[in-house]
């Protein structure tokens, strides 16, 4: 589904006297739909280098990434929305839209792919049940704790059923009883049979899964392991 | 597609009302913008209307001799008329010239007594002479220096007056320069800041323009609500302008009218009622929409 091929990222610096920063040193790996793979490494490793590449964020500096058989790369930005349907993705810092409700919030992603309104009102709140911000519908963003803007942020990931879930350090602004809510969270959507991407640095989370796990390390993948462990 | 420009109009709308300082913010400097444009336009004709006054004041005066007949003025007035830098002649006979005098200058006991110790009718009859512009009176005067007409005429004013009349015709034309230059940079001024206002408001939402592309929304899609909002911003802004232009001209227009007869600022205003309706909602939609564009398309490359 997801295929890296020697991919190299390099983020200049114009700063003179400073060198270039190397984000991703010649990857190759492949994720196969349905499954879960975990990103693992120390902060600057890349796993989140690796993601924006996926979202076409960023654009390889060698190397080609391909998404279902279409080279990301090469896509048109006036494509981009298309590719970015098909994915659900879950940020550290939220993103999620200040001047929208939660309700609005989760509905954007819908609105955005064409659904009816009718579709809407039927599955903003089910999805919003399921992440348990029933009751919180109409708060805004500001007005929801940590906890609460991640569960949106997963929320708005999946409403729209994407192939593929990247969710960048979901759990890091957490505390252990929210970050085991989140994790129980993604795996109940990777037995609904979406393919997930989850980039940690959180060692008792990789442990506790015991799915693949790929470990990064100065931007080069250092091991592959289908039932993995956190070892660095 | 049109579930799409219906979600994009509730959701421009929904922005503009959740964003009550900024939205304030915007209308505020666009109902500045859109009255000093307004006040512009009206100006125009103001200044027009004023000069118009002052070159109406500006003629030049053909006395006739003592004895003779009118048929004879009357002819001269017909052959002046032709003349094609002559704008407007009007004859003023030696009854008419009297009675202009005595009720011009009634209240004055020693003018009074002047005259009635001159005895008789002491005016002369006269054409009044008004040209289309200054320069074109001494041609006036040339074709009146001639030979046919010198035994008729007794003086003509114009060497007199030549200095005035060349000063209200070059200060109506200065007028008219500084009026169009000052308005062209009070307008550039107010487009720049009202452009500005509109780029600081959207880049308060650069962050959410970026959250939007990274959940696959298209530009236009993202961008639409955005023009909502400005033309929203414009059309309220320029509804207010409306009320605050037709309550001041209404206010001022019996003061202005006090020190300038015949200048009512509220007439002036009804009778280009539709101009300015158009000017004004059209300018705060027009500003509004091409700042929003211009400041948007930085944020739309993620």
């Amino acid at each position: 589904m997801i295929t890296f091929q020697n991919v190299t990222k390099i983020f200049p610096l114009n700063i003179p006297g400073k060198e270039s920063t190397l984000a991703l040193d010649n990857v190759s790996f492949e994720i196969k739909e349905g499954e879960f793979v975990s990103l693992v490494g120390r902060s600057g490793a890349g796993k989140t280098t690796l993601l924006k590449l996926i979202l076409a964020e960023e654009k390889p500096t060698k190397g080609k990434i391909f998404f279902e058989k279409e080279e990301i790369n090469k896509i048109k930005a006036e494509k981009l929305p298309a590719l970015r349907r098909k994915i659900g993705a879950v940020f550290q810092d939220y993103k999620l839209l200040p001047k929208k409700t939660t309700y609005e919030n989760a509905a954007f992603v819908m609105e955005v792919i064409g659904a009816s309104d009718l579709e809407i009102s039927r599955d903003v709140p089910k999805v919003l049940e399921i992440v348990g911000l029933k009751e919180r519908m109409n708060n805004f963003p500001a007005e929801l704790s940590a906890g609460e803007k991640q569960r949106l942020s997963i929320a708005r990931a999946l409403i729209h059923r994407p192939k593929v879930i990247l969710a960048d350090e979901p759990t890091g602004n957490l505390d252990p009883y929210n970050t085991l809510d989140i994790i129980k969270l993604l795996l109940k959507i990777h037995e609904m049979g979406t393919t997930l991407v989850l980039a940690t640095h959180n060692r008792e989370i990789v442990n506790s899964l015991e799915k693949r796990v790929i470990t990064l390390e100065k931007g080069k993948i250092i091991r592959d392991e289908e039932k993995g462990r956190f070892i660095l | 597609m049109l579930i799409t420009l219906k979600r994009i109009f509730k959701s421009g709308w929904q922005n503009f009302t959740r964003d009550g300082g900024i939205a304030a913010a915007t209308c505020f400097v666009l109902v500045i913008t859109i009255f000093l444009v307004s006040t512009i336009f009206l100006l125009k004709d103001v200044g027009q209307f004023l000069i118009m006054n002052l070159e109406e004041k500006a003629d030049i005066s053909i006395y006739f001799k003592d004895g003779v007949e009118e048929e004879e003025i009357l002819a001269v007035k017909e052959k002046v008329s032709k003349i094609p830098e002559v704008k407007e002649v009007t004859y003023i006979s030696k009854e008419t010239a009297l009675e202009e005098f005595i009720k011009r200058h009634k209240d004055d006991s020693v003018l009074m007594e002047s005259l009635w110790e001159v005895g008789g009718n002491p005016f002369l009859a006269s054409l009044s002479i008004q040209a289309w512009q200054a320069g074109q009176y001494s041609a006036i005067t040339d074709f009146l220096g001639n030979p046919d007409f010198q035994n008729l005429v007794e003086k003509i004013d114009y060497y007199q007056r030549k200095e005035i009349i060349e000063k209200i015709f070059s200060l109506s034309t200065l007028f008219n320069k500084v009026s169009l230059g000052l308005s062209i940079i009070l307008i550039i001024t107010a487009i720049l800041v009202t452009f500005n206002t509109i780029r600081l408001a959207i880049l308060n939402s650069s962050e959410e323009i970026k959250i939007q592309r990274l959940v696959g929304a298209s530009n236009g899609f993202i961008r639409g609500p955005f023009l909502v909002q400005g033309l929203i911003a414009g059309l309220i802004s320029g509804l207010i302008s409306l009320i605050i232009f037709s309550f001041t001209s209404w206010f001022l227009s019996p003061k202005i009218e006090f020190f300038f007869a015949g200048l009512n600022i509220f007439n002036l205003f009804m009778k280009n009622l539709g101009i300015i309706v158009l000017l004004q909602i059209f300018t705060g939609i027009f500003l509004a929409i091409t700042s929003s564009t211009i400041a948007i398309r930085k944020y739309l490359k993620v």
